[in-house]
């Protein structure tokens, strides 16, 4: 065992990059999760003890690395895995936080709520059985969550006789198929997880793959965009006004930039009430700073003493999003119980939460051709479907394809608090059609 | 005005990058700011262990210059090293902060609770917890869990809803979607908040020390008085130990979590600063709770049953 010590000698400025996997059952997913937390290093000799311990137990002849990651009590009864599971591991040159999304029947919500936070999709194939219906499936959520990065792991490549024809015909389908959802950007690897291949290590088996392995694609795919490139929004989470003898006067808005950059002397507008004025100071957690930028969480002194609370945006008045208090989006419906036209809901955008209505739901979507239906009056779990939605106050809501932080919200049930739907505002993918172009990728966001 | 090139990092990608540690001191900052705007009686669970201690420190950055718009709760098991609660003291007089104690062993003094014959105190923690919670009526109390800690702790959500009994259902869990926390409870009903969630241990060593956190001594290597019991090394002292067949030595020590002192076992370590400390976590090949917990060794699924109780 070589030591780490060196590794992590000095990892405060290295990045932090999210990302999410799927695959259906028997695609290897936790055999690809098993083999990149084994293989660099993360799996600590009291885990692996243990599961060596209760694989042996079991009567099995080699450590079921699948154990490593199915931890609750049903999980390990039953054989399958339970929503998503969050693990993290590191390299010299990133921090990784792993959503791990189960493959199975609950798969859109489940990878919905893995893909919202995710950086990069990892989605598994099976090189026997290439793209089907699943992995189109992944790729429509994928597409649909702007996730800016997707791998197309190809596995099993062992069971193919590493063939590089085998792996060309699948990496051309996805692509194409993927690139027509408008996911912007696409790398294909060959792997097999059982053997090792292209995972950490580089295969032998492949002379003919010429790219990265999966970890190394992971360490060096960018994960900032240049957010100077979006405007700034600064939605008001709490107001800090201390009224202490030292600080009788302070006055800041706290909050989280959700996009852009904010700089000292900028003059905005608050939204909803459209009231302006200039940024006088910013408070870095403690240090006064001329220049802020997503995702720091920040205090913000405006010049003026305006009534500003929770629930409010704040955004240069340069470019500021328009208010609306009729919301048309597409929603993953992620609680059992359904939702119907008509139904009174709870809309949290940012940290505002509105009373609203589903006034429509004009369409659902059919993710394995793409396909809408007209009017199903209503949608129940894992359903994706465009709705229309009335706001009893005003939203200062981007288009989620601008913005994935001010574009998205959540609808839950005023009665017993559920979330009912993960929503995303403005033109979905499927709604029409779209290539990529340069001009496109610019506007994706995280 | 000196902190905008700080900010900026060689090497990576983009002028705007933040460091892994800046990225999750923000997202931690942002819960914490989140309760403080959605609930009504919120507590931070603080033991004077470094989590805890992480998170005071970023509750105190998160509401600066105002005080910390948080109480503090304590479960005492009666078994705590006294240099942790001596600690604990120091930090809720600095802050001016309220801090409420939950006594395990007032409630085995009162007959509410048995003495376990192993002695460990640990899971006797769970019914004083929850009778806080419910009595001074808390509708969201932080915990210093980490994912990586446990694979139990692996599926529990920043935001975690617990019924009237403080169970937790991991089935009965809300997707957690964006950066959009839901705290909707009835009465009766409260949220456990992890602002630490996606940290790792060595996340948080390495916070402690670009921060500058002061911490208790004993995670420090310092000579001690211990014994053996279950294959870790405790403290020996009243609480229990060195019982009949059981020798204690004085050997160089520190300890890499902070609990109760009947199943909190000591790591042979000579580092005696936060440099040799984040040395030897980088190098270390077992988990922070398989080297120093005995609680969890109980039985395979032992973290995912306290939890499912009640317990943080």
């Amino acid at each position: 065992m070589t030591s780490t010590t060196e590794q992590f000698a000095d990892l405060s400025a290295t990045t932090l990059l999210r990302f999410a996997t799927a695959g259906s059952v028997d695609d290897g997913k936790s055999t690809l999760v098993g083999r990149l937390l084994h293989d660099s290093k993360s799996v600590l000799t009291d885990q692996l003890e243990a599961v060596e311990a209760v694989s042996a137990q079991r009567g099995q002849d080699t450590p079921d690395l699948a154990l490593l990651t199915d931890g609750l009590r049903a999980e390990r009864e039953q054989g399958i895995t339970i929503d998503v599971a969050y693990r993290y591991f590191a390299t010299a040159r990133r921090r990784f936080i792993l959503a791990d999304t189960p493959g199975h029947v609950q798969y859109t919500r489940n990878m919905v709520t893995g893909a919202s936070t995710a950086d990069l999709a990892v989605v598994l194939v099976d090189a026997r059985n290439g793209v089907i219906e699943q992995t189109r499936r992944h790729a429509a959520v994928a597409a649909l969550l702007r996730v800016p990065h997707v791998v197309l792991a190809v596995n099993k490549m062992d069971l193919v006789g590493y063939e590089e024809a085998v792996f060309a015909k699948i990496a051309e389908e996805f692509t194409a198929y993927a690139s027509d959802l408008g996911v912007p950007e696409i790398t294909a690897i060959p792997i097999s997880a059982l053997a090792g291949d292209n995972v950490v290590e580089p295969s032998a088996h492949m002379d003919w793959y010429g790219g990265p392995t999966v970890l190394e694609h992971l360490e060096t795919v960018p994960v900032s965009h240049d957010l100077t490139a979006c405007p700034a929004r600064f939605p008001v989470q709490y107001v800090i006004r201390p009224q202490t003898a030292e600080h009788p006067d302070y006055r800041g808005y706290a909050g989280q930039i959700a996009s852009g950059v904010l700089r000292v002397g900028e003059a905005v507008t608050v939204l909803p009430s459209g009231r302006t004025s200039v940024i006088e100071g910013i408070d870095a957690l403690g240090e006064s700073v001329d220049i802020a930028w997503a995702p720091q969480s920040v205090t913000l002194r405006l010049a003026d003493d305006i009534d500003i609370s929770r629930g409010d945006l704040i955004a240069p008045s340069s470019n500021p999003p328009a208010t609306t208090q009729d919301v048309v989006a597409t929603v993953c419906h992620v609680a059992d119980q359904p939702l119907a036209v008509g139904a009174r809901v709870l809309l949290k955008h940012t940290t505002r939460t509105v009373k609203a209505i589903v006034k429509e739901i004009p369409s659902r979507l059919t993710l394995d051709d793409l396909s809408q239906h007209p009017d199903p009056g209503q949608l129940v779990a894992n359903d994706i479907g465009r709705v229309v939605v009335r706001t009893a106050e005003p939203l200062a809501l981007d288009a989620y394809a601008d913005s994935r932080r001010t574009g998205s919200f959540l609808l839950i049930d005023p009665a017993d608090g559920t979330t009912l739907a993960a929503g995303m505002a403005g033109e979905s993918f499927a709604s029409q059609a779209r290539t990529v172009t340069p001009a496109d990728e610019e506007g994706w966001d995280f | 005005m000196t902190a905008t090139v700080a900010h900026v990092h060689e090497g990576t990608d983009a002028p705007y990058a933040l460091s892994h540690l800046d990225a999750l001191e923000s997202e931690a900052v942002h819960i914490f700011r989140e309760v403080a705007g959605e609930f009504e009686k919120p507590v931070i669970l603080f033991s004077g262990g470094k989590d805890s201690i992480v998170m005071l420190h970023l509750a105190l950055k998160a509401f600066a210059p105002a005080p910390v718009p948080f109480t503090l709760l304590h479960v005492d098991t009666g078994h705590n090293f006294p240099e942790v609660l001596d600690y604990r003291d120091r930090a809720v007089a600095k802050h001016n902060l309220r801090l409420h104690v939950a006594s395990v062993q007032e409630y085995i003094d009162a007959g509410k609770l048995r003495e376990r014959p192993d002695g460990v105190r640990n899971p006797l923690q769970t019914v004083p917890l929850t009778e806080a919670i419910q009595q001074l009526r808390f509708d969201a109390v932080f915990g210093g869990g980490r994912r990586d800690e446990e694979k139990a702790r692996a599926k529990e959500r920043v935001f975690s809803l617990r019924d009237e009994f403080s169970q937790w259902d991991p089935r009965r869990q809300r997707p957690e979607l964006w950066q959009l926390y839901n705290g909707r409870h009835a009465p009766g009903e409260h949220v456990r908040v992890f602002p630490l969630s996606n940290w790792t241990e060595l996340d948080v060593w390495q916070y402690i020390a670009r921060e500058g956190i002061e911490l208790p001594e004993i995670y420090f290597a310092h000579e001690r008085e211990v014994f053996q019991r279950n294959g870790m090394w405790l403290t020996a002292g009243e609480w229990g130990g060195p019982n009949e067949g059981e020798t204690s030595e004085t050997r160089l020590i520190r300890y890499r979590t902070v609990g109760d002192m009947s199943c909190t076992g000591a790591v042979d370590s000579d580092a005696a600063t936060l440099d040799a400390v984040i040395t030897e976590i980088a190098a270390s090949r077992l988990t922070e709770r398989g080297a120093t917990r005995a609680d969890d060794k109980m039985s395979e699924a032992a973290m995912e049953d306290r939890k499912r109780e009640g317990y943080f």
